[in-house]
Formats: structure tokens, sequence, C-alpha cells
């Protein structure tokens, strides 16, 4: 737990200096990301659950929160509150059906339906259709503190971001988590002790979702703009990407792996066709090579090192 | 007027759902036995249309001979990939292997991108002409992709269900061990399944070249439709794929006359009815 802390701390001082040296839209980036992951990891890596579809939570959230943004003069925070509230919402009406079928088909119903809500976005007037939504005003937070310049929002989305993963952190490790896990170990075991592992996973798909959502919704706030590439397909693969290749059911690796997968796509970008090949080439890496991801297999490698009572601590920090 | 525009929309629909069936229940017969969800169906049908366009342009090589070349070669690859990936991987977590073939879909169709661009390319119909029906004019050629579709469907659904070696692969399903006692070699029959749903996929690409473009992302688009089908079918179920997509063809079809924003959504709208009404699939498979 202290150590969890300390590490929390590093993470937390070197996050407030970054956009000195680094370009603050970057960094913002990878938060926004880090936070997709988060919501994915909560699903995956701790309910057992693949959603193909993660990618309309984050589109849908970035849509609503951009249309708030430029219809109205609503504060910033409300605008994200909505995107957010919107994608809960459309998680549980959707979580209601994938729930229903177990294991593998919950990938293909949420890419399914996250390819319905795209074609949806597509057709919808507010949307913009192929060309986007455009112009999105960062307006004053708490409709007081002007956050239009790039370096002071970065700090309101480290503060956000702070606290999702935060709150993601107490999720995972409430008595909630510990039955997540449960079912992802033994599902017939929960059931046996009298409890309905469906409303669990029920649950954890809707808050995985809101996770999402605020992820678009300040996605949305940081680029000014939304675009159907937000509720693509390719995005939700690339937030499993993320995820597998940062450690899947650990704290932190999510995080990392959105940080690495976000300036390889920065690196790549004028080169065409090779950022995603590159995505899928890490991708079968680490399937068939470091399935514990980046984190994962650090975190063994310490606790290799030391005595096997330290083992359990190890996997702790991670 | 109206009865000859949904004549003409439901035979568009049918030839939709030629390539619908034929791409699910490759799916299909690859999950029942091996409980993977192939991801990468979509590129290796996009490879099938590609590798008949390359035949063609390179070495002259016709339609009909890619048609049983371009599914050869695609399966052989496939067999290749079952042996040297999904197979280490067959012992783990399923969703190990769908994202798996997700990566290599993902690298295949990268690739194609890359050197051939994203835009489609025409591949000319090897029959020419067709036949005024009163309501439309139906080329041959679309006349053979159905009649193709069906037979090749209803031949696959008979060896499967009805021959002594569809009873080997289904049981080969149920209890791999028993299957084994009786000297049967599970491992070899997986990896020919996994080719022969490839090859499946490959030969609905030759079969669409001349319909539809040959593009890198033909693949991907139909994809997502496919897995709805497959998922209102019933995962697993051989008829319930073919019947599945035949009818989602249609569906689509009609969709195009009465609303026709929404043909596109359409398959997705009775697939979210399908689970509240048949959570287990339409026709639940065993």
């Amino acid at each position: 737990m202290n150590k969890t802390l300390l590490i929390a701390a590093v993470a937390l001082v070197a996050a407030l200096i970054a956009p000195i040296y680094i370009y603050p839209v970057l960094l913002m980036t990878i938060l926004c990301f880090a936070i997709f992951a988060s919501s994915f990891n909560l699903l995956l890596g701790y309910a057992g659950l693949l959603s193909f579809g993660h990618a309309m939570f984050f589109g849908t959230s970035a849509y609503i929160t951009g249309y708030l943004l430029k219809s109205s003069s609503i504060s910033l925070e409300l605008a994200l509150i909505g995107g957010m509230l919107v994608s809960t919402v459309m998680a549980a009406l959707v979580g209601l059906l994938a729930i229903r079928r177990a294991g593998i088909q919950f990938a293909m119903i949420t890419l399914a339906f996250s390819q319905f809500v795209y074609f949806v976005l597509l057709q919808a007037r507010f949307t913009g259709g192929e060309n986007g939504m455009q112009g999105i005003p960062r307006n004053a937070l708490f409709g007081v503190i002007d956050v239009k310049d790039s370096f002071h929002f970065y700090y309101v989305v480290l503060a956000v971001s702070a606290l999702a993963l935060f709150l993601f952190y107490r999720i995972v490790n409430s008595p909630f988590g510990e039955i997540l896990r449960a079912i992802k170990d033994k599902e017939p075991r929960v059931e046996s002790l009298g409890m309905k592992p469906e409303q669990f996973k029920y649950l954890a798909f809707i808050l995985s979702a809101s996770l999402a959502g605020l992820a678009g919704a300040l996605k949305a706030t940081v680029f000014q703009f939304a675009t159907l590439t937000d509720a693509s397909w390719p995005i939700s693969g690339e937030v499993i990407l993320m995820t597998l290749l940062g450690g899947l059911g650990t704290l932190s690796g999510p995080m990392f792996g959105a940080a690495i997968v976000v300036i390889l796509n920065d690196e790549l970008s004028g080169l065409g066709e090779w950022a995603l090949i590159a995505q899928g080439v890490i991708l079968l890496v680490v399937i068939v090579f470091f399935r514990r991801g980046f984190v994962g297999e650090i975190a063994a490698l310490l606790a290799k090192w030391k005595k096997p009572a330290a083992k359990a601590e190890a996997e702790a920090a991670a | 007027m109206t009865v000859q525009l949904l004549a003409g929309q439901l035979l568009l629909g049918l030839i939709n759902g030629s390539f619908y069936a034929l791409l699910s229940m490759g799916l299909a017969i690859i999950f029942g036995l091996m409980n993977v969800v192939n991801f990468a169906h979509g590129a290796q049908y996009m490879i099938g249309a590609f590798a008949a366009w390359f035949l063609l342009t390179n070495f002259g090589v016709p339609y009909w001979a890619a048609l049983v070349i371009a599914p050869l070669f695609v399966a052989a690859l496939a067999m290749i990939m079952e042996r040297l990936l999904l197979r280490p991987l067959s012992n783990l977590d399923h969703l190990y292997g769908l994202l798996a073939t997700y990566a290599i879909a993902l690298i295949v169709e990268g690739l194609v991108r890359q050197r051939y661009g994203a835009t489609g390319i025409p591949y000319e119909s090897p029959i020419k002409g067709g036949i005024h029906l009163g309501f439309m004019f139906l080329p041959w050629y679309r006349l053979w992709v159905v009649v193709f579709s069906i037979v090749t469907c209803v031949g696959t659904w008979f060896l499967i269900e009805k021959t002594r070696l569809g009873a080997y692969l289904r049981a080969a399903n149920e209890m791999p061990q028993i299957v084994e006692s009786f000297g049967i070699n599970v491992p070899k029959m997986i990896t020919l399944t996994y080719g022969f749903g490839a090859g499946l996929a490959a030969l609905s690409g030759v079969l669409a070249a001349p319909i539809y473009q040959v593009s890198p992302s033909m693949g991907s688009n139909v994809m997502i439709v496919v897995f709805a089908i497959v998922v209102i079918g019933g995962m697993g179920s051989i008829s319930g794929a073919i019947i599945t997509g035949y009818l989602l063809g249609l569906v689509e079809g009609v969709t195009k006359i009465v609303y026709p924003e929404g043909a596109n959504m359409v398959v997705f709208v009775f697939m979210a009815a399908a689970l509240m009404w048949r959570p287990d699939g339409m026709m639940k498979s065993n």
C-alpha cells in the first residue's frame, strides 16, 4: 500500500512538471487514453469481459460534449458530465443485451452494437457526418476559470485524470472489485455463493463505459474536434492493444500502454499505413510472448529477484 | 412499379445474402470446432479477391482458375497460421485466439493498403451479358453467384451434418479426448478445418471481385455485419448461419426501399431483437 502511494506521488510530481518539457497536447492525449485504457482494463482485466466496441462510448461522449459546448454557454465540467451520462445510459441499454451471451460472443455483440452507433453518428444531423464536428470551444471551467490556453488546460485534464484513476483504483480494490476477479476466475463458484454474476458484470460494464465516456469527453475538449474515427472499430482495437501491451489487470499497465501507443502513433503518423501495421505486430508479439504485458513482466521479474515472500508486494505495486 | 422495385431489391439482397451466408458459415464452422472467433475472416476474404485480381493482371490467369487457386492459396496460409500461431494459444483463454486473428487482420489489411492504396480496383466479370426479367436486368454473373453460393452452402451443410467426416468434426467439438482415443488425429482435423473455413472466405472473395470492387477494406466492412449474423443464427450453428445470412440479405434489400438511411443498420437492429427474443440464437446448436 505504501509503495503504491509512493509510486503515485512520484508519478504525480513528474506529471506536474512534464508540460514544461513536453508539448501539452501530446501529454493530454496520453492522459485521455490512459483513462480510456483503464476503463477497458476494468472490464477485461478484472471482470474478464472483452468488449470490442468501447469506441462507441468514447466517440458518442466526444460528440455529446462537443455539441453541448458548441450549442450553449454551458460550463466545461457540465459538458464533460453530459457526455459521460449519455455513454452511461447507452451502456445500460447495450449491456442489458450483450451480457446475455457468455464469453467470446460478448466481443462480437459489442462490436456489432458499436458499428450500429457508428452509423447512427454518421447520419445524425448534429455530428456533421463525414466532416466531423469542428471548432469545439473550451468554455470556462465552473463558468469562471479560463482554460483556452493548452498549458493551463493541461492541469485541468491532469486533475480529472488523477481523480478518474483514483476512482478506478478504489473500484478494483473494493469488495466489488474482488467479486469481479472471482467471477473472472470461477464464475460458477461465485454463483454457488448465492451471488448473481450477471448483475456484477452488468455494473462493471456500465462503470467501464462511463469512464470511457469521460475519456472521450476530455478528448473532444483537448483537440476541440470530434470525428467518426473516435467511434470507429479501429479505436476499439487500439484500446485493447494499449491495455494488453501495458499489462492486463494491473493498475499502472494500461497507462504505460496508452503512453507507448500514443507516442508510437505520433511518430509514425506520416508513414501511411505503417502505424496500423506496427500496432498489429506489437499486439501479436504481446499475445504470443508477453501476455502479462509491460508492467506485468517487470513485476514478475522483480518478484523473481526477491524472496517469494516479497512476491505479493511486487504484484500489488503494479 | 413498387412491385418491380421490391423484386429488384430482393434480388440484390439475395446476392448480398449469398456472401453473408458463405462468410458466416465459414465463421460458424471454425468457431464450432476451435472456439475461436476468426477475426481474420474478412482479411482472408479480401486476400481471395486480391489473389484473383493479381493472378489475372500479372499472369493472365482467368477467373475460373482463380476460383480454385486463390482459396487453396489462402487455405494453405491459414493452415500455417493455425499451426504456428493459433495452436500454441489454444490452451489459453479463447480471447487470445480472437485477438491473435485480429492482429493478423490488422497487419494483412495494412500491408495490402500500403502496397495497393485504399481505392477499389475493378475486376472484369468473366460472364458477359444477362437477362431482362421485366423488373430489372440480371447479369448472368450475379445469377451464377447466387446459384454457386446456394450449392456450396447446402453441400457444406450436408458434409458436416450428414456424413461420417462431419460426425467426427462434431464429436471432436464435444469431446476431443474421446475422439482421439478412436485413433483420429484431432489436431490435424483442426488445422484442416481452419484451412477449410479460410478457404471458404477466399472463395467468397473471388466470387465478390467482379461484383464489388477489389479493395483492402472490403473484408473489414462486411466482417462486422457477418458477426451480427452469426450471433443471430446462434454461434456454431451452420444451418443457422446460412439461413440468417440469406434472410438478412433480403431484409437489407427491403429496408433500402422502406427506409434507405437504415439499410446498413437493420442487421444490428435484428441482432438486438434476436438477443431479446432468443438469447441462445435462432437455431441453437446442439
